[in-house]
């Protein structure tokens, strides 16, 4: 189904995407936010730019984004997939906890915050270009690739894995990171690593046409949380 | 005897005439607090380890037991009590923040406790309500600020979402992890027979409870845990919680012991790895932030469920109620500074926050000058202790109340405040099976029905005394109150006169 979303507000156009059976594509959009909200089958198709909360609960449809994303994307996502040619806001994947996002672009503040696993349950999301600050802040579980394709500056901002206590973040820079909160460890990835993250790196690869031999061109810096308890203080029983 | 050794609080007394040996409270004292000394034949207690729960005051088949506060002292000194000395101790001796459970037990005012009530005399007839119908049935959410027609002139339904109540009153918001699965099945059951909701709290709804839905509120938090599609989709409505009155501006954190079989199912993180609730959602930083959350989950649940907001009442709470009315929130749910917990810092439980009588007056009267009290029904909590409070809280102008601790009273709770070492001897804030069996569903939702059975006679009892037939027609009738022994500016904020006035 072909919605062109000029000149309707979010609620109109999510009812007519929520009434289709069929793949819908949303031509013209215009910041509508809530895009996808909680969706569990079929293929959205978003040429323009979606509001905010793209795609929030979103429990197995894909969204496929022809332009960028803005803030709250995939928010507490269970499962599907969210692929964004161009760059997406902050809060990138809060809460997630299934599912894979992609964006070939940059990511906003607070990428990938309090992502969890459980069992199968293991979201990932994949960054082509650099995220801001507080990058997997309290990371609870699931998987975080920045990839910093096209600037040799190190690709995350300040903060980064601050709180995290499970899952783990990959950066791909010739930079060691720098100033890492007391909760992570950090070491180079190993080739089994890279093998573990591969089946991801290729789906990037084949979604936005960056080879593999180019991603794989740069040092691979794995994050890990020290401690599945990093806020535990002392507390005295009164 | 070190400097930080501390006497006991508590002793417990044992009438050697009628204890009988059967040692009922060593195998009830979680905390280990009775032991049979075999070889000379008797029972003995250590008081350092009793919490003063009266597990095993009430089990003693000989009622041999009891517990008394120690009349050991410390220097009288108006300045320097006994439980400030006995903290710093504890602190000096740990380094550690100091925890405590259920609400803040500090002499504050009550400002309940200062209003009493009206009754007609004479000039207006009092109801029966054992021979007049009185109507307790309330209902929640935004009420539409006009009447539409269709061109045929019948009126067009344009009322949102609503929650529909026989009684003003709701269990709060209290996870499956901070209580036990008996403990929330007792109260899914006696919120589904009662016609009233009971709330999941942050800790996601455990699958065997979904069939409650009808009557059950989700909660999401910032930690997000346990939310997904189905779980937002088997409630009636769902509630953001910004804030908890016990512990206002703080987070959650459930740590990693307590994240055990199915607390881990339900809450969807691995056993044993820490259940953090950051202490703000940061995703929202602002009312428009709030608005696009309370949006995003009206859309993933089609605008069928109304949207509650919860906060902890602190100083700038009209402000920040009259934000949440106008974020399309349909309810906001304040909490007072009394409002129970699983487990918080007592000085935050303590001193953080305000009473939720004052913060009640001035939001609805806030909300009521700016025309928008219509908007959002409010419900508040922390701590409605009685049928009394309902009804001075619904005069103040709530639609209607939580209740937590009195709801786990009900359930055998003795008030002993130890939630947070997680042994509670009485199976509701504990995960330990052979202590979780104590509490027995059957037995616990019909305590609270018949807690909440016997508020609601009460309810109609004061209601007809004051002539009024319909819950409805006590909200915000502020004249059926009057305060006793308060200042004028604590009239002021209550919207209330003097008793003689």
């Amino acid at each position: 189904m072909n919605l062109c979303a000029l000149n309707l507000g979010y609620r109109e156009l999510n009812e007519l995407v929520h009434g289709s059976e069929e793949d819908v594509v949303i031509d013209q959009c215009f910041g509508q936010r809530f895009i996808g909200s909680g969706a569990s089958s079929k293929t959205i198709i978003i040429n323009g730019t979606p509001g905010n909360a793209l795609g929030a609960y979103l429990d197995g449809a894909s969204i496929i984004v022809n332009g960028n994303a803005q803030d709250a994307v995939g928010d507490t996502m269970n499962d599907g997939k969210i692929i964004i040619y161009g760059n997406a806001g902050d809060t990138l994947g809060y809460g997630m906890r299934g599912g894979k996002i992609f964006v070939r672009g940059n990511s906003g503040y607070r990428t990938g915050i309090h992502m969890k696993e459980y069992r199968d349950k293991k979201p990932v999301i994949v960054v082509g270009g650099s995220t801001g600050s507080f990058l997997g802040e309290y990371l609870a579980g699931g998987l975080i690739i920045v990839l910093g394709l096209g600037t040799e500056e190190f690709p995350t901002g300040y903060f980064t894995g601050t709180g995290m206590h499970g899952g783990e973040i990959f950066i791909r820079s010739n930079i060691v990171p720098r100033g890492l909160p007391k909760q992570v460890t950090l070491s180079q990835a190993s080739p089994s690593d890279i093998k573990r993250i591969e089946e991801n790196l290729v789906e990037f690869s084949d979604l936005f046409g960056v080879s593999m031999d180019e991603i794989l061109g740069k040092t691979f810096h794995r994050l890990m949380p020290n401690a599945t308890n990093p806020y535990k203080q002392l507390y005295t029983e009164n | 005897m070190a400097v930080d050794y501390l006497y006991p609080e508590y002793e417990i007394i044992r009438n050697y005439d009628r204890c009988i040996n059967c040692r009922v409270c060593e195998r009830q004292c979680s905390n280990e607090a009775h032991e049979y000394l075999g070889d000379m034949g008797k029972m003995v207690s250590d008081d350092a380890k009793c919490v003063n729960c009266h597990r095993c005051v009430s089990l003693c088949p000989t009622r041999a037991l009891k517990i008394v506060k120690s009349d050991h002292t410390f220097k009288a000194n108006a300045n320097w009590d006994a439980a400030k000395i006995r903290e710093i101790y504890k602190q000096a001796a740990s380094g550690g923040v100091l925890l405590s459970s259920m609400g803040n037990p500090e002499n504050f005012p009550v400002y309940f406790d200062k209003m009493v009530i009206n009754a007609s005399q004479v000039t207006n007839p009092s109801i029966d309500p054992l021979r007049e119908p009185m109507e307790t049935r309330i209902h929640l959410g935004a009420k539409p600020s006009k009447i539409e027609r269709d061109k045929n002139g019948r009126i067009r339904k344009n009322l949102p979402p609503h929650l529909k109540l026989s009684m003003p009153v709701m269990f709060s918001a209290m996870s499956f992890g901070s209580i036990s699965y008996n403990a929330h099945e007792s109260l899914a059951r006696a919120a589904a027979e009662l016609g009233i909701y009971y709330n999941t709290g942050e800790g996601g709804l455990h699958e065997d409870l979904y069939k409650y839905g009808s009557n059950t509120i989700v909660q999401v938090a910032s930690g997000r845990f346990g939310v997904h599609r189905k779980y937002l989709d088997s409630g009636a409505a769902i509630e953001i919680k910004m804030g908890q009155g016990a512990k206002p501006g703080i987070g959650g954190h459930l740590p990693g012991k307590k994240i055990v079989g199915d607390i881990s199912r339900t809450r969807m993180i691995p056993e044993g790895t820490d259940a953090i609730s950051p202490a703000p959602h940061h995703d929202i930083y602002s009312i428009e932030d709030l608005r696009q959350l309370v949006y995003s989950l009206k859309e993933a649940t089609r605008y069928t469920k109304p949207v509650i907001v919860k906060i902890a009442a602190v100083h700038n709470v009209a402000a920040i109620a009259s934000g949440i009315a106008r974020s399309g929130a349909d309810i906001i749910a304040i909490d007072g500074f009394r409002g129970g917990t699983g487990a918080a810092p007592t000085r935050i439980r303590d001193h953080v926050g305000i009473p939720i009588e004052l913060a009640l007056a001035s939001v609805d009267k806030r909300l009521r000058d700016e025309g928008i009290r219509d908007n959002v029904s409010i419900v508040v909590g922390g701590s409605i202790r009685s049928s009394a409070d309902v009804v001075k809280a619904v005069a103040l102008g709530a639609d209607c109340v939580y209740i937590g601790t009195a709801a786990l009273i009900a359930l055998g709770c003795h008030l002993c405040r130890n939630c947070h070492t997680g042994k509670c001897n009485w199976g509701i804030a504990t995960q330990r099976e052979d202590l979780v069996k104590r509490l027995n569903p059957d037995i616990g939702y019909k305590r609270v029905v018949n807690l909440m059975t016997a508020w609601q006679h009460e309810i109609k009892e004061m209601m007809g005394g004051m002539g009024i037939n319909a819950i409805e027609s006590l909200r915000g009738n502020r004249l059926m109150l009057r305060g006793v022994g308060l200042n004028e500016k604590e009239l002021e904020i209550l919207g209330i006169k003097h008793a003689g006035e």
